[in-house]
């Protein structure tokens, strides 16, 4: 089922870098255990079901009882890791997400696989594209989008050791290690990995390095691009926003739809506190048949458009 | 041109539904196979040639997308044959004809044999097999109604057909129609519980309308049922929720034709036929290997594979 094109050298499946962290983990707390729903290939768990197979519960093809088994698991004093494509974790489960989890706010982390558009041609049914914008006004919900290996363990790191829900996309496309000067994750802190004061793009996941290499464009061009990783979706980092919207012109580009992600929370500040010129980048819905890639390239959701985008931006300023 | 099938043994025949007896003739479909040539007559011998060529055809689309889910075409493909070339009453020039047979296709990954016996049924031009998961194509990974004729929901996620299926049973229960409501599901996907909630309501609204197959193969994506959320004893859960159940080998195109092409009227209940199959079957090196659900093949492993289908 892979649809994602073969991996550069150097590029990374975070999905890897999520079965090696929650195996570090579970070496060192015995309460860690991983719930899964036909979804152990597929998460990249069959070494962590060979080492401990006693705590990988397995229900079968059934989300909504992944979830709700995770939440029970929780109450039994375990740390459970549910795995399985972020698109059916989350569709077909969202009311366990938001009554079992959620609402009654329980130590649940729940890992959405292959988020995103990467299982391409195999349509609508399995992108996930509306996440963000269901899981994000959900409460206490912790709601991250890491962008490259690195940063997914730091995310599941952190996420193991908060003591509440928290749901992380893994991507599975590949992507590359991002520069990083000083590096330090911190759930609800957004990153600003290029300095810039022209205007500012906000992006997460996968789109992060393509957000970078557009304003490697714009600088040879004279532009300055400020680029901000936004990985924590909820809670919102409103401050590192609102300082953006001070140069005048916001761009966010996400692997999700339009409406209500992370476009959307970013619109939502924007409007009460600072409106300035925006632009929402990422895909328009219900999308064709195509590969990831040739899904990211029709949708301009690389960093000639993301470029492009953010020159008209710059005439509206 | 009308072209529904006469069902063996089936409903009385009104004068409208006269016209819609005739079966069709192996040049009626835009299959070209010189094997079908004389079996136009012979039921179970043009199943057995559409199921072969489903086969072929499906493996071909999956080696050059380099996708799909081959096992699973492979253990579906005798099913398939059966209910175009012997028991749907359909009218591919009408395909929303509101008097039609419908078909839910809920284990709708398996677009490769689900995509091949619809162009071999006339929905569409085999020539457009070869766009299979390629940009824009109608061909998706899973079947899309607005793209294609003869898909009647969209399927993928696991658990939606069943569900889908008795509402559309209900409504010609309600209109007290003659059209027939058949779906195919996995069986790994019968963990889902939106089945069961269906099966009740079908069960309690004695839906004799709604023919259930299951795709019995014992493997799921990443093992067998048995080792993962196990569902024998499947029969009895059937019965116990007030379902006719017959138990058969899903690759016996007789005995899939007979189960599938007789009457449900007067039963009084939704008919569940449990189909025994492989994944992979028809293929050595495929059979009955979980590796399969979504594996593809590579030029040594498709010739292989080609040789055999023979
Ligand atoms: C709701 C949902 N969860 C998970 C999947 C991923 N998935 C696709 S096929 C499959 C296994 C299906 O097994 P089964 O129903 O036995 O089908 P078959 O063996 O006939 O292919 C899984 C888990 C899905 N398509 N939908």
């Amino acid at each position: 089922m892979s649809a994602a094109a073969p991996q550069p050298a150097g590029w990374h499946d975070c999905r890897d870098t999520f079965s090696k962290t929650v195996e570090a983990l579970a070496e060192a707390d015995p309460r860690i255990v991983t719930v899964v729903s036909d979804s152990v290939g597929s998460s990249k768990l069959v070494n962590f079901r060979k080492r401990w197979p006693e705590r990988m519960v397995n229900v079968g093809i059934a989300e909504q009882t992944v979830v709700a088994v995770g939440a029970g698991l929780a109450n039994g004093g375990k740390i459970p890791f549910v795995s399985a494509a972020a698109c059916f974790l989350t569709a077909r489960a969202m009311e366990q997400i938001k009554a079992d989890i959620a609402y009654t706010n329980v130590n649940v982390k729940l890992i959405g696989q292959s988020s995103g558009i990467a299982y391409g041609e195999l349509g609508p049914t399995h992108h996930s594209i509306e996440d963000m914008a269901w899981l994000r006004l959900l409460n206490n919900l912790t709601l991250i989008v890491p962008s490259d290996p690195w940063e997914t363990e730091q995310a599941i790191r952190a996420a193991a050791a908060l003591d509440g829900p928290v749901f992380i996309r893994v991507s599975r496309m590949p992507v590359p290690d991002l520069p990083r000067s000083n590096a330090r994750f911190e759930i609800g802190k957004a990153e600003t990995l290029r300095e810039g004061d022209d205007l500012a793009i906000i992006a997460n996941g996968v789109m992060v390095h393509r957000a970078l290499a557009a304003a490697e464009a714009l600088a040879a061009e004279g532009i300055a691009a400020r680029v901000i990783n936004m990985s924590t979706v909820n809670p919102l980092d409103e401050a590192t926003i609102l300082d953006a919207a001070k140069t005048g012109a916001v761009v966010t580009v996400e692997e999700h739809s339009v409406r209500g992600g992370l476009g959307g929370a970013v619109a939502e500040v924007l409007a009460t506190h600072d409106p300035v010129p925006m632009r929402i980048l990422g895909f328009p819905g219900f999308l064709p048949t195509g590969s990831a890639d040739w899904l990211l390239e029709h949708f301009n959701l690389n960093a000639a458009g993301i470029a492009d985008a953010a020159r008209q931006l710059l005439a509206r300023k | 041109m009308m072209r529904y099938l006469s069902r063996q043994g089936g409903r009385e025949e009104g004068a409208a539904q006269a016209a819609r007896t005739a079966p069709p003739t192996v040049e009626e479909t835009n299959v070209t196979s010189a094997a079908s040539a004389g079996l136009a007559n012979d039921p179970v011998a043009l199943i057995a040639d559409k199921a072969l060529w489903i086969r072929r055809r499906s493996f071909q689309m999956v080696y050059e997308a380099q996708l799909g889910h081959p096992g699973g075409d492979f253990s579906a493909a005798d099913i398939l044959a059966t209910l175009y070339f012997g028991v749907l009453r359909h009218d591919p020039s009408n395909p929303r004809d509101p008097g039609r047979d419908r078909f839910v296709m809920s284990k709708g990954h398996c677009t490769g044999a689900f995509y091949a016996v619809l162009a071999a049924a006339g929905f569409f031009p085999e020539a457009q097999l070869t766009t299979y998961m390629q940009p824009l194509s109608k061909l998706n990974g899973h079947p899309n109604r607005n793209y294609l004729p003869g898909v009647e929901t969209n399927t993928g996620p696991l658990g939606h057909g069943l569900p889908v299926a008795t509402g559309i049973a209900i409504a010609g229960q309600i209109d007290n129609a003659e059209f027939r409501t058949f779906v195919l599901t996995g069986d790994g996907e019968l963990q889902e519980g939106s089945n069961w909630e269906a099966a009740l309501t079908a069960g309690h609204r004695k839906l004799e309308n709604l023919t259930l197959i299951i795709d019995r193969n014992r493997l799921q994506q990443g093992a067998r049922t048995e080792e993962t959320a196990s569902l024998d004893p499947l029969d009895d859960k059937w019965r116990a929720f007030g379902w006719h159940v017959e138990v058969l080998d899903g690759h016996d195109h007789r005995a899939l034709y007979e189960a599938l092409s007789k009457s449900p009227k007067g039963r009084g209940k939704p008919l569940c036929i449990i189909a025994n199959t492989f994944k992979g079957k028809g293929v050595s090196f495929m059979h009955d290997n979980v590796a399969w659900h979504h594996g593809v093949p590579n030029k040594d492993q498709y010739e292989q594979a080609m040789r055999e289908l023979a």
